[in-house]
């Protein structure tokens, strides 16, 4: 394995890994935030009972997202290095931003949260609710500028020496790739915890205990699922792809597997893209609808790969265009079972039908993944780019940093995230099985 | 411009180092202070609330730290590659011991995580002291501006040492003792009992190790990187730093006596920061001292990032520190006072 390969899955695998947390932080801080809205608003114990029983699942998912984000902050210096040379007078704003304004907000307000229901009123209690969304979601939004950035950079400029220095502060900030990207990852976000929450709460049906909070869960679980989702489609999820085709064509034409440029172009449900005859075999396709898809008429013409010199195709190619095709395909299935749950639940038979709540309980993983992929879709489009059209993914690298070294502490991380992983299976399992009737108690034992 | 971004990036780690400094201590103490499971519960509550918001200050300044001098952050960070990566490990097992003991009432369980907490903060206060020392005493910057630091050479200083050599050694020392020291200020204050009492019985033993190695690592700086003191013999008034470093360190020892544990907690946090402003006093301007060349040495004027970021990051970091004054003494206010079982502390 040569050098820049270790260093690509070295930043890949541990920022997927980080990323498995803050998905399910940042949309649970909204829930908690709605639960605790719930109990305020109509007195209601049952709530403040849930929300606390979800605060203990979000301080295992806060703390593992600390201390996975912490090797992040510090990679782009040790496995980037070129690239940090480079770029970090552009992309350092943000990310020292992120610190400043976000994780000292959410550290203190989380402190107080956890440590502080009986020291404050209940007010001042959602208020520090409040606070840990905000300032887990100005995290997530500052890492999306830093992303989008590189994604599509703006307000820049080249000096002499080969850096790159920020022209414009609110140029950066407003970056509009980074809003589009922000609104449609947040509302991923939402999508993995609506899930999360209505698999907890099918599992207390299916299972027969803490049965009022099972329906509790449920409850706001698909209401909050089936808006996320819709909103993961339309608009966020158009708007991207739009933006996609119209900068990174190259991107697109790999996502969607179009290997020649088209009038009136297919999109292809399912089949394996051919690199060597570059074309998809067994294809499955419907005519026309990227076209549509895209430009808004069947007869539009979509680049394909080969208006892009081969030097310049995303690689690994296949690998783009199957998880473009997993979160889509997803996407669309969260739809279903989540429109399909508030509507029975507008019936009254959702706590009741069994066959909606097995797929509720078993989809838990899925967003998960969907996440995973939508973010593989992004950076292994932007390749061969690391900034895209400006630097090469080659050229960020750290050279002098040799391939013992990285995979040596590639092979470290794996290890410690395994551990990592059975701990997090372990608590989460068991609290889940305690249920939240008793957490009171529980809450008392384990932040002592 | 260059020279308020230094002391900003100094100062923000040092705030790291009096704030993290403290709960470290705590964890090196831990199986040395804590007799029953009452003790380490109590010993963990004096930190609960707010270890995680002082390890921020180590993401604020390295962030902080990448923004201004892109440069320093990339050379340095791949440089030190091992031992920062082994430093991230640390630190994954650290929160991880402290956060997840509690999860299980079963003694294997919560062993296994107090040994973890207890290794972790150890090792890490060597590894913050080695790496200050390595920055200290200079790498060998190459003509690209790289460099890669073997863990250890021949244990000497020269053009090209590794990272453990006797000073870097002697540096990690230092601050294992003096955040020892820190750490069982803290628990005199926080604690009540036999806890405070064995609190301060550490103290007293460390207090002369500390004012040893202390003594030591002075001189000892010199020899390593004698430009360390071209600054002080150019402005004399900087040895106004060594002499407050003394009045802090006999300032810990007067207040303990005094039972006054707000205060010698205090002049620990003084004699810290002094230290380190020290420190940062005798390399400025450069960031990275060259071990080759003093004509290599990596300095503000080379590494600083563009005008536009520089200037409005000024207002931005302002702001932001206004807000994060105000979370800190909002949250060590309200969780101020001894921690006692059934207080606020635990739920
Ligand atoms: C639950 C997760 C999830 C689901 C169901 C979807 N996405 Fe997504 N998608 C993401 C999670 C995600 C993500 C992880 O949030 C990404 C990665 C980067 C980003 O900003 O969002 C993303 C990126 C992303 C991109 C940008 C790729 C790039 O920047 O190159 C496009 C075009 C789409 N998505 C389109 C869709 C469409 C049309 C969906 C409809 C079915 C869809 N996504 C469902
Ligand atoms: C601030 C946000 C992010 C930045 C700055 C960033 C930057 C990078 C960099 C420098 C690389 C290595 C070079 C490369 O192979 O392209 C990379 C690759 C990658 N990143 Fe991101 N990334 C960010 C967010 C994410 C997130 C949240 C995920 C997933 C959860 C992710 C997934 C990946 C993957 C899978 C690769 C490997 C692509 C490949 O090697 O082909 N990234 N990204
Ligand atoms: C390369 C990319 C990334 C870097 C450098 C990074 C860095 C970090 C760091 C240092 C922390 C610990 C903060 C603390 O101590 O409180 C953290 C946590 C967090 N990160 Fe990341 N992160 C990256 C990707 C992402 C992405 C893509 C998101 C979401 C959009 C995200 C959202 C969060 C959130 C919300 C937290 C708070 C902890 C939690 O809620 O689990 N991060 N990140």
């Amino acid at each position: 394995m040569d050098t820049y390969l270790l260093h690509r899955i070295h930043f890949a695998f541990t920022i997927t890994y980080h990323y498995l947390f803050p998905q399910l932080t940042m949309g649970l801080a909204l829930l908690i935030v709605v639960l605790k809205f719930i109990a305020l608003k109509n007195n209601d114990p049952r709530y403040d009972q849930a929300s606390r029983f979800w605060a203990k699942l979000f301080v295992v998912n806060f703390l593992l997202g600390v201390v996975t984000g912490i090797p992040m902050e510090f990679q782009f210096g040790t496995n980037w290095a070129e690239f940090s040379r480079r770029t970090g007078g552009v992309i350092g704003q943000p990310l020292a931003m992120e610190g400043v304004f976000s994780f000292f907000l959410e550290s203190t307000f989380l402190g107080l949260f956890l440590f502080g229901e009986r020291r404050l009123s209940k007010l001042a209690h959602f208020g520090s609710a409040v606070m840990v969304f905000v300032g887990s979601w100005i995290s997530g939004f500052f890492i999306i500028v830093t992303d989008a950035w590189m994604q599509h950079p703006v307000a820049y400029h080249l000096l002499p020496n080969g850096t790159y220095e920020v022209s414009s502060f609110w140029g950066l900030m407003l970056n509009p790739w980074a809003w589009l990207q922000y609104a449609h990852n947040m509302c991923g976000a939402v999508v993995t915890a609506a899930f999360v929450m209505s698999a907890t709460g099918a599992f207390y049906l299916l299972d027969q205990k803490h049965e009022a909070h099972g329906r509790l869960f449920l409850k706001v679980g698909v209401v909050s699922g089936l808006i996320s989702c819709v909103l993961m489609i339309m608009p966020t999820g158009d708007l991207q792809g739009k933006a996609v085709a119209k900068y990174q064509p190259a991107a697109m034409a790999g996502m969607e597997g179009l290997f020649r440029t088209e009038k009136g172009a297919p999109i292809v449900l399912m089949g394996q893209p051919d690199m060597e005859k570059e074309r998809i075999d067994n294809p499955l396709t419907a005519n026309s609808v990227l076209s549509f898809l895209i430009y808004g008429t069947t007869a539009a013409e979509v680049r394909g790969l080969d208006s892009v010199p081969r030097d310049q195709w995303p690689s690994p190619l296949p690998l783009l265009y199957y998880s473009y095709h997993i979160m889509a395909g997803l996407g669309t299935y969260f739809l279903a079972v989540m429109a399909l749950a508030v509507l029975l639940l507008l019936r009254g038979t959702l706590y009741t039908s069994r066959w909606i709540l097995w797929p509720l309980l078993l989809s838990f993983p899925l967003p998960y993944i969907a996440n995973t992929a939508g973010w593989m879709t992004a950076e292994i489009g932007r390749q061969p780019w690391l900034v895209y059209g400006l630097m090469r993914t080659s050229q960020g690298y750290s050279s002098h940093v040799s391939e013992g070294n990285s995979l040596f502490t590639l092979l470290g991380f794996m290890g410690m995230y395994s551990v990592l992983t059975i701990l997090w299976v372990v608590i989460v399992y068991r609290t889940i099985e305690t249920g939240p009737g008793s957490t009171e108690k529980q809450l008392e034992t384990s932040h002592a | 411009m260059g020279a308020i971004w230094f002391w900003i990036v100094a100062v923000m780690l040092a705030l790291y180092v009096v704030l993290d400094g403290f709960d470290l201590g705590v964890g090196m103490l831990y199986p040395f202070l804590a007799r029953t499971e009452e003790d380490r519960k109590n010993m963990l509550r004096s930190i609960g609330p707010v270890w995680d918001g002082n390890e921020v200050w180590l993401l604020a300044g390295g962030g902080t730290l990448f923004f201004a001098f892109p440069l320093v952050y990339a050379s340095a960070f791949s440089g030190f590659y091992l031992p920062l990566m082994i430093v991230l490990w640390l630190l994954i097992l650290r929160g991880v011991g402290i956060e997840l003991r509690g999860h299980m009432d079963n003694a294997v369980w919560r062993t296994f995580f107090d040994g973890i907490f207890f290794t972790s903060s150890a090792l890490l206060a060597i590894f913050y002291g080695a790496a200050l020392a390595n920055v200290i005493r200079g790498v060998p910057i190459g003509s690209d501006s790289y460099f890669f630091l073997p863990l250890w050479t021949n244990w000497r200083v020269g053009p090209s040492p590794g990272i453990l050599d006797w000073y870097t050694v002697l540096g990690g020392v230092v601050a294992l003792v003096a955040l020892a020291h820190h750490g069982a200020l803290w628990l005199a204050l926080k604690t009540s009992g036999a806890l405070e009492i064995r609190a301060n019985g550490v103290a007293r033993m460390l207090w002369p190790v500390l004012l040893v190695v202390t003594l030591v690592s002075l001189p000892a700086t010199v020899v390593a990187r004698p430009l360390s003191l071209a600054n002080y013999e150019a402005h004399a008034g900087l040895f106004a730093i060594p002499l407050l470093v003394a009045v802090a360190l006999v300032a810990t020892l007067y207040f303990r006596r005094r039972v006054d544990a707000g205060r010698a907690f205090l002049s620990s946090c003084v004699y810290l920061v002094v230290m380190l402003v020290g420190a940062a006093a005798g390399l400025y301007p450069t960031l990275l001292p060259s071990s080759i060349s003093a004509s290599q040495d990596m300095t503000i004027a080379q590494s600083l990032a563009g005008s536009h970021s520089t200037h409005v990051g000024l207002v931005w970091w302002a702001f932001g520190m206004v807000l994060a004054a105000m979370y800190f003494v909002t949250s060590y206010w309200l969780f101020r006072g001894k921690v006692t079982e059934g207080s606020d502390y635990s739920h």
